[in-house]
C-alpha cells in the first residue's frame, strides 16, 4: 500500500498536505478578492499574463494535485482494502488509484498548457 | 424494570449475532453496568459471557460498548448512560468476537508490542535505580495511567479500518510515554519506526479516543507530541 503514497513517508505526506492547504487557501482568497472587487475580462487577462501570477497558479495546481492525492490515497487505503472488501479490494484499489493519478496528472498538464501555452 | 439488550453470539452454534432482551429489576438503585450484567448472569441467563476482574476500573477487562459509547462497565453508572429506561450492551467495536461480549484483543496487543513498551537504556545500571528529576517524572503524568482497556482504540475509525497498520491511540499513548521518559535512550530508534504513512499518521485528530477514555487521558495530545518530535528530528 505504502508504495503508492505521495512521498512514501508519513511525516512528509503530512507536512505536504498542510503546506499545500495553506497555498490553496492563499490562492483562493486572492482569486476570491479579485472576483469580489468586480474584475473585468481585460484586467483578468492582464493579471494572468504576469509571470508572478503564472507561478502562483502553477504552485496552486501543484498544491492541489499533491493535496488531493494524499487525501484520496488515505481514503482508498481505508476503504478499498482486502480487510474491507475481501480479495477484490486488492484489485479495485490499484485500479482506482491509477485512474485518479492519471486524472490529476491530466489536470496539471492541462493547466500548464492553459497558462503557459 | 430496566430494559437491557445484550449482544449474543456463539461462533460454534450461531450463524449470526443477535440481540437478546432482558427485563432487569434494579430495585431503583443507580447500579454500575457491570452489576446489571452480573444480575443477568446470576438470575436470568448463566450463558451470557463477558470479561471482568477487579470491578473498580483498574484492570481494564470489562471494556464494552454501552448505549453506543465505549466504557468500562464496572465504573459506568446507569444514571450516566441509560436513556428512556433502555440499556444496550455490545462488545467493543472493530475486533473479532470470541463469544457474546468477549472480543479477541490480539490485534490490539500486537500494536502495543510494536512500540516496544519497555525502558531501553544500555548504560550500566546504577547501584539502586535510575533517578529522574521531579520535572522529568512529571512528563509521564497523563501517560503511564493507561490500563490498556482498548476503549480508545476500538472507538477510532482509523483503527477499525487499519488495525494491522495503525498503532492506535492506546499504543501511541504508550509510545509517547517512553519517548518522553528521560531514562529511555532509544528515542531515535523509536521515532524511526513511526514515520511511515500508517503507524502514527492515520490519526486524523477526531478525538474519539479522548472522548471515551475511562481514565480521562488524552491520546490525541500524545500523538501531537510524537508528530512534533518527528518533525523536529527530520525537518
Amino acid at each position: 500500500m505504502q508504495v503508492t503514497s505521495f512521498s512514501r513517508n508519513g511525516l512528509s505526506d503530512w507536512l505536504i498536505q498542510r503546506v499545500s492547504s495553506l497555498i490553496l487557501l492563499a490562492y483562493f482568497l486572492f482569486i476570491g478578492v479579485q472576483i469580489g472587487i468586480g474584475i473585468d475580462y481585460t484586467s483578468w487577462r492582464e493579471l494572468h499574463d504576469g509571470t508572478a501570477m503564472k507561478v502562483f497558479t502553477l504552485l496552486a495546481v501543484g498544491a492541489y494535485v499533491s493535496h488531493a492525492w494524499i487525501g484520496l490515497w488515505t481514503v482508498f487505503t481505508d476503504y478499498l482494502t482486502e480487510y474491507m472488501l475481501g480479495a477484490v479490494g486488492n484489485v479495485v484499489r490499484p485500479l482506482v488509484q491509477i485512474a485518479v493519478i492519471l486524472t490529476l496528472v491530466v489536470y496539471a498538464i492541462w493547466v500548464i498548457q492553459v497558462i503557459w501555452g | 424494570m430496566l430494559q437491557v439488550s445484550v449482544y449474543r453470539f456463539n461462533p460454534e452454534t450461531d450463524a449470526a449475532p443477535r440481540m437478546q432482551d432482558y427485563q432487569v429489576d434494579t430495585g431503583g438503585k443507580d447500579l454500575m453496568v457491570l452489576d446489571v450484567l452480573e444480575m443477568i448472569k446470576a438470575d436470568y441467563d448463566a450463558s451470557v459471557t463477558y470479561r471482568r476482574s477487579c470491578r473498580e476500573g483498574v484492570c481494564g477487562s470489562d471494556g464494552l460498548n454501552i448505549n453506543g459509547r465505549n466504557g468500562l462497565a464496572c465504573i459506568t453508572p446507569l444514571s450516566d448512560t441509560v436513556k428512556k429506561n433502555k440499556l444496550v450492551i455490545r462488545p467493543l467495536p472493530g475486533l473479532p468476537v470470541v463469544r457474546d461480549l468477549v472480543v479477541d484483543m490480539s490485534l490490539f496487543y500486537a500494536q502495543y508490542e510494536k512500540i516496544e513498551p519497555f525502558l531501553q537504556n544500555s548504560t550500566p545500571a546504577p547501584a539502586i535505580e535510575r533517578l529522574q528529576s521531579p520535572e522529568d517524572r512529571a512528563k509521564l503524568d497523563g501517560l503511564y495511567e493507561c490500563i490498556l482497556c482498548a476503549c480508545c482504540s476500538t472507538s477510532c475509525p482509523s483503527f477499525w479500518w487499519n488495525p494491522d497498520r495503525f498503532i492506535g491511540p492506546a499504543g501511541l499513548l504508550q509510545a509517547y510515554r517512553f519517548l518522553a521518559d528521560s531514562r529511555d535512550l532509544a528515542t531515535d530508534e523509536r521515532l524511526a519506526k513511526l514515520d511511515d504513512p500508517f503507524s502514527v499518521f492515520r490519526c486524523h485528530g477526531i478525538q474519539n479516543c479522548v472522548n471515551v477514555c475511562p481514565k480521562g487521558l488524552n491520546p490525541t495530545r500524545a500523538i501531537g507530541h510524537i508528530r512534533t518530535m518527528l518533525l523536529n528530528k527530520a525537518a
